[in-house]
C-alpha cells in the first residue's frame, strides 16, 4: 500500500477572532529546528497591523462589558482548551526547538497554569488594587481599576508559547484586548495557540496574533492613535528605546522588564498593574435629614 | 432693588513676610545659584515682589550628588517610623505658618486669598501629615514585606498650586524613602523656599530635599540627569511628552501629571442652583488654571437655556479683584504671558464661531486680569474645545441622551477629570463608571484628599498621586518572582 501523503496546515494570522492570511498575501518560509520544510507561514504587514488594532477597540469594549466573572469563566476555558491541545502543543515546540518532551511539556504545564492563575484575578483585581478612600469630607469615594484599553506586546523569541501565553494572561484579565506580535518562526506555536484561542468563547477582538518582524510591525503601532499601551518584553534591547520615544506621542503606557524573563518565576502583579487606570469616584453623602441643608 | 457694595477687605501684605530676596535650597543650607536671578512679580498688580536666585545647570549636578548621599548616607538608613516623624513635623511647620504662606502664595501667584486660607496651605499640611503615617507602612500596600525606594526622585511642579504641589511630590517620595531634587515654576518660587525653611526648622537632614528654582531648562536638565533613579513632572502634556521621549530606554521611572479639557455634564434633572454653582467652581475656582477644572460644560438640552441663564447671572457676581482682598472670588492669572495665551484662545473660539459671553464685573486698573467667560455653542472640533485654556474661559454644548453626553465627554486625546450632575443616583454611577478619566465627582467637582487617588488616563498622563497609588510611584513595585 502507498504510504498516506500527510496534511499539513496552513499557518494564518488571527486578527478578530478570524484565522486570516497576511493582507499583503506575504508568508515565509518555516522550517523544523533540523531544517525540514513545515509551512509557509503568513507573514504580517503595517496593515494588518492596523486591522488588528481596529478588531482589538471593538473587543476590548465587549470585554471590558462582561462581568469580571464571565471574563474569568472564559480565561479558565482557556486553559481547558489549551490542557486538550496538549500533546499538539508539546509536539510544535518540539518541532520548533528540537525541545525535550519533558521540557516542551514543562512550557505545557506553565502555559496553561498561567492562564489559571489569570483566570482567578478577573474579579479580584478591584479587591487588591482598588480602594475606599477615607477622605476629611462627607463623601463616598473609591478608587478601582479599570482596563488600560488596546495594548501591543512582543513575545519574547524563546519560549514560543510561554512567551506569548505570559503576555497576553494579564493583559486580558485586566480586561484590555491585546495585539501580539510573535516572530514568524514560532508561527506553527503560535497557530495552534489562535485555534485554543478562537474556542475559548473569548470575544472576537480580545486578543490577535500576529506572525511578523517586530521591527516591521511595532514602530508602526507604536505610534498608533487608537493604542493604548505597549508590553516590550520580547522586543531586542535596541528596539526598545525607539518604541518608548515613539510611544511618548500619544503617552501610551510603556511596559519595560526589569529583569529576564524567567518562566518558572511567580507572575507577580507587575505586568497586570501596568495596563491598568485607577479611576477615583467621588459621590456626596451629606446626611439622612437634608433640612441641615446639602453637603454642597 | 436694594444695591449693596462689597468694602475692600484686604488681608495685610505684611503678613506675607516676603523677602527682598530668596535662596535656592541646597544641601540644607540656603545658597547662592549660579543661574541669573528670577523676578518675582505679584500678578495682582505687576509689581515686583521679590528676587529668587536660581540654579545653573552645575547646581544641578551638586543637588543631585548631595541627594544622593544624603539618601545613602542617612535617608536610606532611617526606619520609616524615624522618617514618618520628619514628615509630621513638617505638616505641623506648615500649619503654624499658615497665614504667613496663605499670604505669601496669594501675593506670588494672584489666586484669592480664601483659596490659599482655606484650600493650597490647610492641604498641603494634609498631605504630610497623611503621608508621614505611610512611612512605617509600606509592608501593607501589597508589594511584598520591604519595597525599597527608588533612590534620588527629580521633580518638576507647575505654578497653579505651588505650595500644594510641592507636597504632593515631597510627601509620598520622602515617605517611601527617597530623597528629593524639586524644581519650581519660574514664577512662583517663593512658598517652597517658605517650606524648605520648615523643613530645616524641623530638623531634616541635609540634601533629603534641595530646591532649585530655574525657568524651563534647569527642568530639563533635572528630568534628563542621568544621576535620578525617579522623574515626577506635573505640567503640559507638550512638556510631559518630550520627557517621556527622553526618558525612554533609559530605566528611569517617571509619573506624569499632564492636561486636561474635563467634561462637566449637567442632566436634566439635576438640582440646578447645586449645579450651577458646582460648574461655577469647576471652571473658575483658580482662576481656572486647574489641569482638573471642568473646562467643557455639557448640559442637557431640555434644560439648557435655564441653565445658561442662571449660571450667566450667577458669574457675574463673581467679584474679580487683588488676590489678598478677602471678597475676591477669580483673582489674577499667574503670568502676563499666561494672560496673552488665554486671551489669543478664547479669541480663536470666537473666530471659529463660539458665542462669547463675558462677565460684565469691574476689572481691576493693574494686573493681570481676565473676566469669566463663556463660550456658548462651542463645536467639538474647535480649538477652545479640544485645548486646554487654563484660565476662567467656559466651553458649552448641549446634549439629548446620556449617551451622547458620554461620547462628547470622551472626545478628547485627556482623561483627567469630570462631572456628572443628576438626583439619580444609579445614573450618576453608570455615567460615572463609562467617563475614561482619573477622577470623576458627581454632583461635586474639585474635591481633593490625600487619602484619594488622582491622576489621568490617555494623555493626561499615568501614575497617580494620593493615598497608596502616590506611594507605588516612588517604590520599586516590581513583584515578578516575589508574590
Amino acid at each position: 500500500m502507498a504510504q498516506r501523503v500527510t496534511v499539513t496546515k496552513t499557518c494564518k494570522l488571527y486578527i478578530g477572532g478570524a484565522l486570516a492570511r497576511s493582507e499583503s498575501g506575504r508568508t515565509v518560509r518555516v522550517t523544523d529546528h533540523q531544517g525540514e520544510f513545515m509551512a509557509n507561514a503568513a507573514l504580517a504587514s503595517r496593515k494588518d497591523g492596523r486591522d488588528a488594532v481596529v478588531a482589538a477597540r471593538k473587543g476590548q469594549v465587549a470585554w471590558a462589558s462582561a462581568t469580571p466573572y464571565n471574563r474569568g469563566q472564559v480565561m479558565y476555558r482557556m486553559a481547558e482548551m489549551m490542557e486538550g491541545r496538549r500533546a499538539e502543543l508539546v509536539q510544535a515546540l518540539r518541532d520548533l526547538s528540537g525541545l525535550s518532551v519533558a521540557r516542551a511539556s514543562r512550557e505545557v504545564d506553565l502555559a496553561v497554569d498561567s492562564l489559571v492563575h489569570h483566570a482567578g484575578w478577573t474579579d479580584k483585581l478591584a479587591t487588591v488594587m482598588g480602594s475606599v478612600n477615607a477622605v476629611s469630607s462627607p463623601f463616598f469615594s473609591y478608587s478601582a481599576p479599570e482596563p488600560t484599553g488596546v495594548v501591543v506586546a512582543a513575545a519574547p523569541a524563546e519560549h514560543a508559547l510561554l512567551g506569548l501565553v505570559s503576555a497576553l494572561a494579564p493583559v486580558v484579565a485586566g480586561g484590555n484586548a491585546v495585539v501580539l506580535v510573535t516572530r514568524a518562526e514560532a508561527a506553527c506555536v503560535a497557530a495552534v495557540l489562535a485555534e485554543i484561542l478562537a474556542t475559548s468563547d473569548l470575544p472576537a477582538g480580545v486578543v490577535n496574533l500576529l506572525t511578523g518582524h517586530a521591527a516591521e510591525v511595532l514602530p508602526h503601532l507604536a505610534a498608533h492613535g487608537d493604542v493604548n499601551g505597549l508590553d516590550l518584553t520580547g522586543v531586542d534591547a535596541g528596539l526598545r528605546a525607539e518604541l518608548g520615544r515613539v510611544a511618548a506621542g500619544t503617552v501610551k503606557r510603556v511596559h519595560v522588564p526589569r529583569r529576564p524573563f524567567d518562566p518558572e518565576a511567580a507572575p507577580g502583579t507587575t505586568r497586570l498593574r501596568a495596563f491598568l487606570e485607577t479611576k477615583t469616584v467621588w459621590h456626596p453623602t451629606g446626611a439622612p435629614s437634608l433640612a441641615g441643608g446639602s453637603s454642597y | 432693588m436694594i444695591h449693596l457694595d462689597y468694602a475692600a477687605a484686604p488681608e495685610a501684605a505684611s503678613l506675607g513676610r516676603v523677602r527682598e530676596r530668596y535662596q535656592m535650597f541646597l544641601g540644607g543650607e540656603f545658597v547662592d545659584g549660579h543661574g541669573p536671578d528670577l523676578v518675582s512679580v505679584n500678578p495682582s498688580d505687576e509689581t515686583t515682589l521679590s528676587t529668587v536666585s536660581s540654579a545653573s545647570a552645575e547646581d544641578v549636578n551638586t543637588a543631585v550628588r548631595l541627594a544622593r548621599t544624603a539618601y545613602e548616607d542617612v535617608w536610606s538608613r532611617l526606619s520609616g517610623l524615624e522618617r514618618g516623624k520628619y514628615l509630621f513635623r513638617i505638616a505641623r511647620g506648615i500649619a503654624e505658618r499658615s497665614r504667613e504662606l496663605a499670604v505669601l502664595e496669594s501675593l506670588d501667584n494672584g489666586k484669592p486669598i480664601k483659596e490659599t486660607r482655606d484650600f493650597d496651605v490647610p492641604a498641603a499640611a494634609q498631605y504630610f501629615f497623611s503621608y508621614a503615617g505611610w512611612a512605617d507602612k509600606l509592608q501593607h500596600l501589597g508589594y511584598g514585606p520591604s519595597p525599597s525606594a527608588l533612590g534620588v526622585a527629580g521633580q518638576v511642579i507647575p505654578w497653579n498650586f505651588p505650595l500644594l504641589m510641592a507636597a504632593w511630590k515631597i510627601a509620598p517620595a520622602l515617605a517611601a524613602g527617597n530623597t528629593v531634587v524639586i524644581k519650581p515654576a519660574e514664577t512662583t518660587s517663593l512658598s517652597i523656599l517658605v517650606l524648605a525653611e520648615i523643613m530645616a526648622d524641623a530638623g531634616l537632614p541635609a540634601g533629603v530635599v534641595n530646591v532649585l528654582p530655574g525657568a524651563g531648562d534647569i527642568g530639563a536638565a533635572l528630568v534628563g540627569h542621568p544621576g535620578i533613579d525617579k522623574v515626577a513632572f506635573t505640567g503640559s502634556t507638550a512638556v510631559g511628552k518630550r520627557i517621556q521621549t527622553e526618558l525612554a530606554g533609559t530605566g528611569r521611572r517617571l509619573t506624569l501629571e499632564l492636561g486636561g479639557k474635563g467634561a462637566n455634564i449637567v442632566f436634566d434633572d439635576a438640582a440646578v442652583d447645586q449645579a450651577v454653582e458646582g460648574v461655577v467652581n469647576g471652571i473658575f475656582f483658580n482662576q481656572g488654571q486647574v489641569c482638573c477644572a471642568g473646562s467643557r460644560l455639557l448640559v442637557q438640552e431640555s434644560v439648557a437655556e435655564e441653565l445658561l441663564d442662571r449660571l450667566r447671572a450667577r458669574v457675574a457676581t463673581l467679584r474679580v479683584g487683588h488676590a489678598l482682598d478677602k471678597n475676591t472670588d477669580v483673582g489674577a492669572v499667574n503670568s502676563r504671558a499666561q494672560l496673552d495665551k488665554i486671551t489669543a484662545l478664547t479669541q480663536s473660539g470666537v473666530d471659529e464661531g463660539a458665542q462669547r459671553w463675558v462677565s460684565p464685573c469691574p476689572l481691576p486698573e493693574t494686573g493681570l486680569y481676565v473676566a469669566p467667560t463663556i463660550l456658548t455653542d462651542a463645536s467639538p472640533s474647535m480649538r477652545v474645545s479640544r485645548e486646554e485654556i487654563f484660565g476662567p474661559v467656559l466651553t458649552t454644548l448641549t446634549f439629548r441622551t446620556p449617551e451622547e453626553a458620554i461620547a462628547k465627554a470622551n472626545n478628547t486625546p485627556y482623561g483627567l477629570s469630570a462631572g456628572v450632575w443628576t438626583d439619580k443616583g444609579s445614573r450618576a454611577m453608570a455615567v460615572a463608571g463609562a467617563l475614561r478619566a482619573g477622577v470623576v465627582w458627581n454632583n461635586t467637582f474639585n474635591r481633593f484628599d490625600p487619602a484619594a487617588a488622582f491622576g489621568g488616563y490617555g494623555e493626561s498622563g499615568f501614575g497617580r498621586e494620593g493615598g497608596p497609588y502616590g506611594l507605588a510611584a516612588y517604590l520599586d513595585t516590581d513583584d515578578e518572582g516575589v508574590l
